[in-house]
């Protein structure tokens, strides 16, 4: 039982290899998944991944940031660090899902964005900034789920939807507790008591109201065919809003923090 | 030459000297290392080597580029769900130090004939951070100037998010996000000015999201810190790379204009987008 762990275990959790990847939950969700790629500006970041797929009946836009299965992989997708590449390509998706009233699924799991001299160069807060000032008028609904670790503003632009889940093993934070302990202790080896005071777990922050839902860790079949049907349900109750109704209950969402 | 022809002072005879100089009357830019004259430095707290526009407090700001300012929500404060002491200590320092309640000063300003919103960050309110209640008066600030169609100048100043009040910093990113998108929906106009810091989620938010972005001279902009790049990938970056003129020259910023101008600047753009924009 996860909530038998420490937050700090939860951290580790979330973290874990074994966790499920972005890419192998994007097919089990999808009947048929096509990826897109390129942000039609400078490049295609390997760290987002992007596409149309079928879930259940219709299609729907998918995007997530994924980490690698293994140290080649992790390599190339900088770890699940996103460069303004990504968000661009991410963004970019987003608004064509818009144009074609495709509703939009995220999935994160990316300690942040990445912390690079050309991210930098490329503008990585500019890039963010968009995700979230576009984001957040998207005339479609907007599913974010947050799968292994949420970090920080590199999490958030993909998890301004109306509505935010997390899975059981999953963290979600403003940066990670070693980094937390570096700033306020000088000291990383006290991630663990960092981890503990930062509120990062799926029950804190839904009972802080941060995040709508916890989601049964995706381990097998029957988790799988339950988080897709939790998404099926959702997306059906959100297509039946009014885009005017569904604009100002995210706002109303966002407006109370 | 015999070398007796100059004898070097002795170090009391420098120390003695030293005491007939007052302190502060020599300043050090802590960008381009140049030691001046204290009064150099002028009215606008200028580098007159470099250009490069020492910190502010708001206050301060305010009176340099409006000609009348009336603050709103001067008595909003950081939630009473942090109790942390060491916080709290911070807060009451920082409200001390600044005469602000948070890390920025916002309101209704004039300048002329133009009247527009105008929040100005202030660095030395803890680094300018983000805490809830500053995330709270910039949203209010644009939800004001959407309702009375005013046009909103922000001065941004900020080390990011305000690790304090952890996730709750991360949630302002996105709340004032919506605020600035209804303002721009409703056709108004954002000028951003980008002083010295501008990072982490500050930047990563309102401060690029303004339909005009403005810098000084030599401001640090940036997303992630220097030294989180170095420890986290060990890349070196160069001496320049978040300065506002790297950041002009990679496309980020409209246009950098020198403190002594901002005013004329600014009023400038309010006259040429008087009429206002198509709401849509």
């Amino acid at each position: 039982m996860s909530s038998s762990l420490t937050a700090y275990e939860r951290v580790l959790a979330a973290r874990k290899a074994s966790k499920i990847s972005i890419q192998t939950l994007i097919n089990g969700l999808c009947d048929d998944f096509m990826a897109f790629h390129g942000d039609r500006a400078a490049g295609d970041d390997p760290a987002v991944i992007g596409g149309i797929g079928l879930l259940g009946e219709q299609p729907v836009t998918v995007v997530g940031i994924q980490k690698g299965d293994d140290l080649a992989e992790n390599n190339a997708r900088h770890f699940g660090c996103a460069e303004p590449e990504g968000y661009r390509k991410a963004l970019r998706l987003m608004t064509q899902a818009e144009k074609f009233q495709r509703p939009i699924v995220a999935l994160i799991n990316t300690p942040g964005a990445f912390p690079g001299v050309d991210a930098e160069y490329h503008g990585q807060g500019s890039a963010i900034a968009q995700c979230l000032l576009t984001g957040l008028k998207l005339k479609v609904p907007y599913i974010s789920v947050i799968v292994g670790e949420g970090g920080s503003g590199g999490a958030l632009a993909l998890a301004v939807g109306d509505t935010v889940w997390m899975f059981e093993n999953s963290v979600y934070s403003i940066l990670s507790p070693e980094g937390y302990a570096t700033i306020l202790w000088k000291d990383s080896r006290k991630a663990p008591e960092a981890a503990e005071q930062m509120g990062l777990t799926p029950e804190a922050l839904k009972a802080a109201g941060i995040i709508d839902r916890i989601i049964p860790e995706v381990i097998d079949a029957a988790s799988l065919a339950s988080f897709k049907q939790a998404l099926c349900q959702k997306l059906q109750q959100l297509q039946a809003q009014s885009v005017p109704e569904l604009l100002s209950e995210r706002r109303a969402r966002y407006r109370q923090f | 030459m015999p070398l007796s022809k100059f004898t070097a002072p002795t170090s009391k005879e420098i120390s003695f000297r030293m005491d007939k100089i007052p302190d502060h009357i020599w300043r050090q830019c802590p960008i381009c290392h140049q030691s001046f004259y204290e009064k150099k430095l002028g009215q606008a707290g200028v580098c007159p080597e470099c250009g490069y526009g020492f910190r502010l407090g708001a206050q301060k700001r305010v009176e340099q580029v409006a000609d009348q300012f009336k603050p709103i929500d001067v008595d909003l404060k950081a939630p009473a769900q942090f109790q942390d002491a060491k916080y709290l200590a911070k807060l009451a320092k920082a409200r001390q130090v600044t005469e602000l309640n948070e890390s920025v000063l916002t309101g209704i300003a004039r300048t002329g004939k133009q009247c527009f919103g105008l929040g100005v960050m202030d660095s030395r309110f803890i680094m300018g951070s983000l805490g809830s209640a500053t995330g709270e008066k910039i949203t209010r600030l644009f939800e004001k100037c959407t309702q009375e169609k005013l046009p909103v100048i922000l001065f941004t100043a900020s080390g990011g998010a305000r690790m304090q009040e952890g996730i709750h910093s991360l949630m302002q990113m996105a709340k004032i996000s919506q605020a600035v998108a209804e303002h721009s929906v409703a056709g108004l106009l954002y000028v951003a000015v980008l002083t010295d810091p501008t990072t982490g989620g500050v930047t990563a938010s309102y401060a690029m999201q303004a339909d005009i972005i403005l810098s000084e001279p030599r401001t640090l902009i940036g997303f992630a810190g220097r030294r989180v790049i170095e420890q986290t990938i060990h890349q070196k970056p160069p001496v320049d790379f978040q300065r506002a003129e790297t950041l002009l020259k990679h496309g980020f910023l409209d246009a950098i204009v020198p403190r002594a101008e901002l005013k004329t600047t600014l009023a400038k753009l309010l006259r040429w987008h008087q009429k206002g924009g198509q709401a849509e």
